[in-house]
């Protein structure tokens, strides 16, 4: 078999970044509540919540009907085990499904903006005022179940970008939802995807018409704050021929005791030529020290490359959540097109990650990249669980895949299930592996330069990350660096 | 500048260390030198402050202050900097990265401000030019791939770059071709000064020629077995050590 590495180029040769000057922080800084009225459904789900849910947003009975559909289908799932993650039974009458801060209902400008939601997304330092943002980037702001405010929407408009909370759109572009919502990710795709669709609540939808390339980049923050409830939201990235975009999703929730769930459903959908960059920093309550609390996060992300030259390019810095259940995924149907996914996933004291990819090679030249690096720390639970499928018709595709796992002390676990399916000779699938510890005699190093363990760690582990790192736009890559360094913070000396 | 008195140090229960004396004052060189296994890097790594070897008795004094109560970075930035044996790799993290952290730490203890990008590159752009040192190493992942020689030519550079009081170069000419152990040497020279000092741990009277010693010590099975000048290290290039062992071993059965 000839060897051959597909080498994605590099943008531009980026300078390194300065993180540890600010680094400071000992705990989990996101963890307040906003103390806010919400308007909440009853606990628990059934037919009446998800019709209840469907009509505090005035959806259309298509909608309501797609929804029930999905729910019925759920009723006769059984939740995957599968997974090398543990926890308690969900018990999913307990949950909320629909909690909205009472604010003025579609503010018309982000004047109108309950100023308790505006403080609550400064503190998490995003800015919903348009002028102070660094120009660059628009956001679409979600708190709970409800999108609260997107800004950037009318200069993108003026280019034919639609972006928007789902919510939005399934009001104004019902013709676009009914088209691509569920075309990647079915509703019984999964059992959360199936709870997801029956419960979504929102989320954001970009459409990139043909020929635009995305000025700036487009980013959605979740933030969980009310008691009980769980998140299901809902994005959908459509990316005409010829186009591009570049997406951020950001993420926080507040420290309880009790356990919260997040399932989320996010499809991209690539034509030709048009290429979708999403990164997540995905940072999540991760429970405390012994384990109490935190957010379980299950997750369905998959992209199709349905046009031919297109690509689809997943980088995730995944530190929180408690346990994580999480495969972003592309489906490589036009010829030449390209899968990227690549992150970094770490884990301390008694987290739990069992995260990774699907790459399903059906054109013909389709080519994807997968690197991994997963750092665990404490008594945490690591595993990347990768899956390379090369169809039949797929000729010539390649896989490189890279999976490396760094681990702090030897009272953790990394683990990595890589699963690799060939139907076609000229396939060239490459996987390698690593396992390594950061080593004494690199700390001592570094301490011999006059810089402490803490900082060493960050470094060392910085570096170990560094290829994932590269891929964040900028805005992102000095905040996950700083992450990164906090997450393990007490877990070395 | 630094005194060893008595110093007794091992790891994992075996003791390597024997009894070292040694007084090293400002502005002094001196060279180190001994077979294979006698303790030179040790004694470097207990000074240094390497946490898995234990000092079972005698002091260190560092310009007044006990250097043993010290943290390793402590000792970094009270002015001691240690060129390893053998530097290690650390895979992705940027030489020139690492470096800058390095200064700004050090500065951070000695109450300096932080370098900003823009000064830490001129005072980097300096030390260069002084070094011999080229752009495309520091740009690499620190140490990562690097030839022998390149990573002791790293060294060297971070030396520079931290400005120490007390320099310890545990054997750094060794996997140095000719050419570069006279960059290395006349980089060490142009850091020598009156308040200065250097200690050399090299099995090669070669680069004495380069280094000048004031000094030079033979350490042997966990001690200073002979004191001397320059041409004690001429005589050992001559007579090898066996003159001294015997000398030692006769004196141990007396
Ligand atoms: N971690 C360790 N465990 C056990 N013995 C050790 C350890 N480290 C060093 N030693 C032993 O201590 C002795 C002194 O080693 P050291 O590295 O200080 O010698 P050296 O004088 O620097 O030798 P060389 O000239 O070969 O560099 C050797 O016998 C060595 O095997
Ligand atoms: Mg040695």
């Amino acid at each position: 078999m000839k060897t051959e590495i597909y080498q994605p180029e590099r943008e531009e040769k980026r300078e390194d970044l300065d993180i540890l000057e600010q680094t400071v922080l000992n705990e989990y800084k996101y963890g307040f509540v906003t103390d806010i009225e919400a308007d909440e459904a009853p606990k628990g789900l059934s037919e009446d919540i998800v019709r209840f849910i469907s009509s505090k947003k005035n959806e259309p009975e298509w909608m309501l009907e797609w929804r029930l559909k999905a729910y019925r289908q759920w009723l006769k799932m059984t939740e995957p085990n599968w997974a090398n993650v543990k926890y308690p039974a969900i018990n999913y009458q307990d949950i909320i499904y629909y909690s909205a801060p009472k604010q003025k209902i579609n503010p018309k400008s982000l004047d109108e903006i309950d100023p308790e939601l505006r403080r609550t997304f400064e503190k998490l330092g995003i800015s919903l005022d348009e002028q102070k943002r660094l120009s660059g980037v628009a956001v679409d702001a979600v708190i709970d179940s409800v999108s609260i405010a997107t800004t950037f929407k009318d200069q993108l408009a003026e280019l034919g970008i639609i972006f928007c909370s789902m919510s939005e759109a399934i009001q104004e572009h019902p013709e676009l939802i009914r088209q691509y919502l569920g075309s990647v990710v079915p509703a019984t795709d999964n059992y959360f995807s199936a709870l997801n669709s029956a419960v979504f609540s929102d989320g954001s939808f970009c459409f990139i018409p043909k020929g635009v390339r995305c000025p700036m980049e487009l980013s959605t923050y979740f933030r969980i704050n009310a008691e009980n409830t769980g998140q299901f939201e809902r994005t959908l990235i459509v990316a005409e021929d010829n186009s591009y975009v570049s997406y951020l999703e950001g993420c926080t929730a507040p420290m309880r005791d009790e356990n919260q769930l997040h399932a989320a459903v996010v499809e991209i959908v690539a034509l030709d030529h048009a290429e979708v960059k999403y990164s997540t920093v995905q940072n999540w309550y991760p429970g405390d020290k012994e384990g109490k609390g935190g957010i379980y996060n299950f997750v369905t992300k998959r992209g199709i490359c349905k046009g031919v030259h297109s690509k689809i390019s997943w980088t995730q810095v995944e530190t929180g959540s408690a346990v994580t259940w999480k495969y972003p995924s592309v489906i490589l149907k036009g010829d030449h097109s390209i899968g990227e996914f690549y992150s970094v996933a770490v884990t301390n004291n008694l987290q739990q990650a069992d995260t990774g990819t699907k790459m399903m090679h059906i054109g013909k030249n389709t080519r994807s990249r997968i690197v991994s690096k997963g750092i665990s720390a404490g008594r945490s639970q690591n595993s990347y669980r990768g899956l390379v499928q090369v169809g039949k018709n797929a000729e010539k595709a390649r896989n490189f895949s890279q999976c490396d796992s760094l681990l702090l002390g030897d009272k953790c676990g990394a683990h990595t299930f890589p699963y690799i399916e060939v139907k076609n000779n000229s396939a060239v699938v490459e996987h390698e592996a690593t396992t390594s510890k950061i080593g004494e005699d690199q700390i001592f190093y570094c301490n011999q330069r006059g810089i402490d363990t803490e900082t060493a760690v960050a470094l060392i582990i910085n570096g170990f990350a560094k290829e994932v790192m590269n891929q964040l736009p900028m805005e992102f890559a000095v905040e996950a660096q700083k992450l990164l360094a906090i997450s393990l913070e007490g877990s070395v000396g | 500048m630094l005194k060893i008195e008595n110093l007794q140090a091992g790891i994992e229960g075996k003791q390597i260390l024997k009894g070292i004396n040694l007084d090293i004052k400002p502005g002094e060189v001196h060279a180190i030198m001994g077979p294979n296994g006698s303790g030179k890097s040790t004694l470097a790594s207990v000074l240094a402050g390497r946490e898995n070897y234990e000092v079972t008795g005698g002091s260190v004094t560092f310009d007044g202050k006990d250097l043993l109560e010290l943290a390793p970075e402590e000792r970094a930035g009270e002015g001691l900097f240690l060129a390893f044996q053998y530097p290690v790799e650390i895979p992705g993290l940027s030489t020139t990265n690492f470096i800058k952290t390095a200064v700004n730490e050090v500065r951070k203890y000695r109450g300096q401000e932080a370098l900003d990008a823009v000064g830490f590159l001129k005072y980097m752009k300096e030390k260069m030019a002084m070094m011999n040192m080229d752009q495309s190493l520091l740009s690499r992942p620190l140490n990562e791939g690097f030839s022998g020689g390149e990573k002791k030519r790293n060294e060297i550079f971070q030396m520079a770059m931290l400005e120490p009081k007390l320099s310890i170069l545990d054997e750094t000419d060794s996997g140095l071709d000719i050419d570069a152990i006279r960059i290395v040497s006349n980089g060490v020279n142009k850091l020598r000064g009156k308040n200065n000092s250097v200690l050399v741990i090299t099995h090669y009277q070669r680069l004495l020629d380069y280094i000048v010693p004031d000094f030079v010590h033979v350490l042997y099975k966990g001690r200073i077995v002979k004191s001397g000048t320059k041409e004690l290290a001429l005589e050992l290039e001559e007579r090898g050590y066996d003159f001294i062992k015997n000398e030692v071993n006769v004196g141990e059965e007396a």
